[in-house]
């Protein structure tokens, strides 16, 4: 029977991961994250999973890395500062291919920064973060239950494709209730094979399975590189997703992901209401990034607007994506300050006539 | 129709836990609800608080500015949210908890003695209850009945015995408002 719930986002990830069969949880506690792991410390072991509380951030996620080693699910979470001292590792298990669940509860930065939500770790989520030319899945759910529905998301393109997946939330996605439904998930209906490269014991009939990111010669190196170009072209092929609201008949749209696209959505009623049309674009992939539909709404608009709770990092991306063809201004606040429906509606009238190329 | 609620006062007040039970009697409902508590550096100073939104359509934002209701249990929260209740709207505050009393024309004001009957019921930590109900006499956002189912579902088992001096708690903050509005 799924019945509806009221829980925290930082709960129902919990909860969602463990229903999603994971086996091993390796973590460090950091607000606003801390109930995450307390969840699964108190739940996991009773229910067919280790859990452990490494010494520090970068000792999880070498735990991690070798966890994923087994093919197991295993998983970690934390908070900004946390996961800058894991990148190093992630670098690792993304040029090992080890399927595992990373979650960044974000808090605003840079340096320790303070416990308020942020969304100042794009850049660090999407375009790498640790070294060399790596890809990692980013997820950005904007609501308690897409804090569920995309760990079970999450759990199976780390399988399908053995790459880390990250979810990126944010403090106030962690700390805030809302309803959540967990919807019927058999984890046995979506085990992988990875018999051909898990190292889990040697059997008689095949070699040894070896994990490792060191390969001394250029040109096995440089294999190495395109085998994993090749698959993040794939993931880029297939897994973008996205959500559109009242962007059919839309004359100008605001980009925003995570909890700002909640408030960027009370902007569009209010914004409506007044008579302009404003539609929402809300990549729920960073990467893969919605580049085809924004350059698609590019062709149709007569302006993009992309908040963030930041400096401006994804508008890099929608510019990129749109490629010149209209103007894309920006609206940031940081700090752990969430922007106010009424100040973007603000900010759209000031942009909404204009035609020239902004700056942000 | 949509409820926006802010509800503030120092930690160990029942700030949150109110909060809480109030959406899930929403949620109860089959309405959508959202919960949003303050867990920043103001929270480690002492003082708490959460915005409950209950609404009949999809809520956009959970984070918001001004409220239909702000229910206000100490004085630093008085300070904070009196401004940002809506023209039209409700503030409650606990009686014994305020020094300095609200100044608000365009907003209908409840003074609750909370605290005092609390006593009264011999039992300090059901303010919060009585304050609740309070809210649900000056407007019906959600049933009794589903306060305490919600309740059922917030309370550990152990503390299901205190179900019923909760709900005479959630009446008697539901008269207290009668009582004040025909005195």
């Amino acid at each position: 029977m799924n019945t509806k719930v009221l829980m925290k986002g930082n709960e129902a990830l919990a909860e969602a991961a463990i229903r999603a069969g994971l086996k091993g949880y390796f973590g460090y506690p950091i607000t606003p994250q801390s109930e995450l792991l307390e969840y699964i410390s108190r739940e996991l072991p009773k229910r067919g999973g280790s859990f452990i509380q490494a010494e520090s951030e970068i000792a999880a996620i070498n735990m991690v890395y070798g966890g994923a080693g087994t093919g197991e699910r295993v998983m970690t979470s934390t908070s900004s500062p946390g996961y800058s001292l894991m990148q190093e590792c992630i670098s690792y298990i993304a040029c090992a291919e080890l399927p595992c669940l990373l979650v960044n509860v974000v808090r605003g930065g840079p340096g320790l920064g303070t416990i308020q939500p942020s969304q100042g770790d794009y850049f660090q989520a999407v375009k790498g973060g640790g070294h060399g030319d790596y890809r990692v899945i980013v997820l950005a759910p904007n609501s308690v239950q897409e804090m569920a529905d995309f760990t079970y998301l999450g759990m199976d393109l780390a399988d399908q494709y053995r790459n880390p997946v990250l979810i990126l939330a944010d403090g106030a996605l962690g700390q805030m209730m809302e309803p959540v439904i967990f919807p019927d998930y058999n984890p046995e209906d979506h085990k992988v094979d990875h018999s051909a490269w898990a190292t889990r014991g040697k059997p008689n009939d095949r070699d040894h399975n070896v994990i490792t990111t060191l390969h001394l010669v250029s040109e096995k190196m440089e294999e190495v590189n395109l085998t994993l170009q090749e698959k993040y072209r794939t993931i880029v092929q297939n897994e973008v997703r996205y959500e559109t609201i009242e962007v059919d008949d839309a004359d100008f749209i605001i980009v925003a992901f995570g909890l700002t696209s909640r408030v960027a959505h009370k902007s569009v009623e209010l914004a409506r209401a007044e008579g302009l049309k404003v539609g929402l674009l809300r990549p729920q992939t960073l990467f893969p990034f919605p580049t085809n539909i924004l350059s698609e709404l590019a062709d149709r608009v007569r302006g993009m607007l992309v908040v963030e709770m930041n400096a401006g990092q994804m508008v890099e991306d929608v510019r990129l994506a749109v490629n010149g063809k209209i103007p894309v201004s920006f609206h940031g606040r940081m700090g752990g300050i969430i922007p106010q429906p009424e100040e973007i509606l603000d900010r759209i009238k000031l942009v909404y006539n204009v035609n020239e190329m902004e700056t942000a | 129709m949509k409820h926006e609620i802010i509800i503030a006062g120092f930690g160990g007040q029942g700030v949150l836990s109110m909060g809480m039970t109030l959406a899930y009697a929403g949620m109860v409902e089959g309405k959508e609800v959202s919960w949003m508590p303050s867990y920043g550096p103001e929270m480690r100073g002492g003082t708490a608080n959460c915005t409950v939104i209950i609404s009949d359509a999809i809520i956009s934002s959970p984070i918001i500015n001004s409220y239909d209701m702000a229910v206000i249990l100490n004085q630093p929260s008085m300070e904070k949210f009196e401004d940002s209740v809506k023209e039209n709207g409700h503030l409650l505050f606990e009686a014994n908890n305020i020094m300095v009393k609200p100044t608000r024309q365009n907003v209908t004001i409840h003074e609750i003695p909370a605290m005092i009957e609390s006593v009264k019921l011999e039992n300090k930590k059901i303010m919060n209850m009585i304050m609740l109900g309070s809210i649900l006499a000056v407007r019906p956002i959600v049933t009794i009945k589903s306060v305490l189912e919600a309740l059922k579902k917030v309370l550990p088992d152990r503390h299901h015995h205190l179900i019923p001096i909760n709900e005479s708690a959630l009446k008697r903050g539901m008269e207290l408002v009668g009582e004040l509005t025909t005195a």
